[in-house]
């Protein structure tokens, strides 16, 4: 059976040609790019393109480049050093949609540090509520982060702006644009953030590789203290071959940008519009406008996402839920309740994440699967009666 | 992904008895919308109070059809009084097993039984008795002593695998910890 993969904002296939990029450096090509010998210095090298290609990806300078094990370490080595680098401030912000990676990381030096946290509110269409953001800003404030994009609903917080405000009062900002790279526009410089995270395996590289842009001339704190690798900023010898990888995938990334906006936004619309024609009760969640063109988060009244997602993986069709069963968890995502979804569509929630990969056809047949797993199961549901929620 | 026995997945993918009875004469609900499962119980009892029939409607993820599948076909030819033995570990054992985090699916297969039960017989059961612990999932302390007892919880985190207790805002945590401590200090 063919697989129809449409969970990218979970992880993404490794492009053809990023493999290739990294297969020699398996192989043959094993030098330590830090050795003083030719050898090694193959390998230094083509790190050295790799950083160059990372930076071009979001304007930055390859200096302003470390490389990390994956967003969230990145995430983590962002706030740790804005902390370090403020020992005496002891307020710090985000928002109540963020990634585990930064909110969970909050509620520790909330709970364990007693770090004073604000957590920004969401509308119903997942827009932050920027007034009361401004308006917690603080003296005492050491750090701002706050992701570019969500990774459930796809909707993007104007960061360009939010940064600009905070910089101008001396805050440090820094920004999780792990969903954000390769499907909008980033340009580090003109968006004023201090510090960004990536993460490879969002964008068609492996997954264990993750980068943090950290500001030219902004005092650096380590997280990882070792050696001198990455200016010392992070010891610990470099994973080559995945920086090799995710050099040429941010190389595409940038070529295919145009292609996200374009073929696979249209095709997202099309799934999300189909699928609301032929569907009843079904509404889709967070802002339209302000949203990846890739995203779909979208709730099914009086059914359970995770029932969904098995009549859909019996097809070959991957996706996610919005829901609590698949996580381990039992409330819908905090994504989702900040929203205020509410639990009637919140439970039934499947998050469509599509790549340039996917295709038309594909579209088709989840529309098709998905009519016939949502009657199924509406016909079980006690709350489903005569084609309506009772 | 849920490590789903085959007979789990099995009663998911083709669930047995689906649907309203029309002629069922006790019927047993639990669960809603907001908590993610809800479980609808028909049964069709004889003049022997013996099971002739058993239908269910569920909301919820494949460990809540299939435990109330597997329900619907252990409760089959059973009286009442036999039906009333029936417990979660039952559902759970006839399955093959359920991951321990999906335990409450099989919890709310026994207390939809108990409910078309008690319809049957006409006896009222008080909604609810006890004090509220957890008010994200509306369990309260008496459930949560039953499910200790009857399943030997240990932790919290047990709890909230059977009940969903303590799996939402998590403020009734430390309610729960004290009623499992109770339970304990009872011996
Ligand atoms: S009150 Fe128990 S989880 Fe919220």
């Amino acid at each position: 059976m063919n697989v129809i993969y449409t969970d990218n904002n979970a992880t993404t296939r490794v492009a053809d040609e990023v493999i290739e990029e990294m297969l020699p450096f398996f192989g043959g090509f094993y030098g330590n790019p830090s050795s003083m010998h030719t050898f090694g210095d193959r390998v230094g090298k083509k790190i050295r393109q790799a950083r160059q290609k990372v930076a071009d990806l979001i304007h930055a300078d390859p200096d302003e480049i470390i490389f990390t094990s994956c967003g969230t370490e990145s995430d983590n080595s962002a706030v740790f050093s804005a902390l370090n680098a403020y020992p005496d401030k002891k307020r710090i912000i985000t928002s109540n949609v963020e990634h585990p990676a930064i909110l969970n990381l909050f509620k520790y030096l909330r709970d364990k540090k007693g770090y004073d946290v604000v957590l920004v509110p969401v509308d119903k269409k997942g827009d932050l509520d920027l007034d009361l953001l401004y308006d917690s800003l603080s003296d005492d404030t050491a750090i701002v982060s706050l992701m570019w994009a969500n990774n459930e609903t796809g909707v993007i917080f104007p960061i360009p702006e939010i940064a600009e405000k905070v910089t101008e009062k001396g805050i440090l900002f820094h920004t999780d644009a792990v969903q954000a790279a390769g499907k909008i526009p980033i340009d580090v410089r003109a968006a004023h953030v201090d510090m960004l995270s990536l993460s490879g395996h969002k964008i068609h590289a492996p997954k264990g590789i993750g980068v943090l842009y950290v500001k030219k001339g902004m005092k650096f704190f380590p997280y990882l203290i070792g050696g001198h690798q990455e200016k010392g900023r992070r010891g610990g010898t470099e994973n080559t071959v995945s920086i090799i990888g995710l050099g040429k995938a941010c190389e595409l990334a940038a070529q295919q940008l145009p292609i996200m906006n374009t073929q696979v936004k249209e095709l997202r619309d099309y799934l999300q519009s189909q699928l609301l024609e032929k569907i009843p009760s079904v509404s889709v969640n967070g802002d339209l406008e302000n949203r990846l063109p890739n995203t779909l988060s979208i709730g099914f009244d009086a059914v359970e996402g995770e029932s969904i997602l098995l009549m859909l993986d019996k097809e070959g069709i991957c996706a996610s839920s919005g829901s609590a069963c698949t996580s381990g968890s039992l409330d819908p995502s905090h994504v989702l309740m900040a929203m205020e979804v509410p639990f009637k569509s919140a439970h039934g929630t499947i998050r469509f994440s599509l790549s340039h990969y996917n295709t038309k056809e594909e579209m088709d047949h989840i529309v098709k699967t998905m009519v016939s797993a949502i009657e199924t199961l509406r016909a079980m549901s006690p709350f489903w009666k005569d084609g309506k929620l009772v | 992904m849920w490590e789903y026995t085959d007979k789990v997945k099995d009663h998911f993918m083709h669930p047995r008895n689906v649907g309203e009875l029309k002629d069922a004469n006790a019927v047993g609900e639990t669960g809603s919308l907001n908590c993610g499962d809800a479980l609808k119980l028909f049964l069709k009892v004889d003049e022997n109070e013996r099971i002739v029939d058993a239908s269910f409607m569920t909301f919820g993820c494949a460990s809540a059809v299939a435990s109330s599948s597997a329900l619907t076909e252990i409760v089959k030819g059973m009286t009442l009084d036999e039906a009333a033995k029936v417990t979660n570990g039952d559902i759970a054992d006839y399955l093959g097993g359920l991951p321990k985090e999906k335990m409450h699916c099989s919890v709310m297969g026994k207390s939809a039984l108990q409910k078309a039960i008690a319809d049957y017989r006409g006896i009222q059961i008080m909604e609810k008795p006890g004090e509220m612990v957890c008010e994200c999932f509306e369990v309260t302390d008496l459930e949560i002593i039953d499910a200790v007892k009857a399943n030997g919880l240990e932790t919290t985190e047990d709890v909230t695998n059977y009940l969903k207790a303590g799996g939402g805002c998590g403020k009734c945590l430390d309610r729960i910890e004290e009623v499992i401590a109770s339970v304990k200090a009872e011996g």
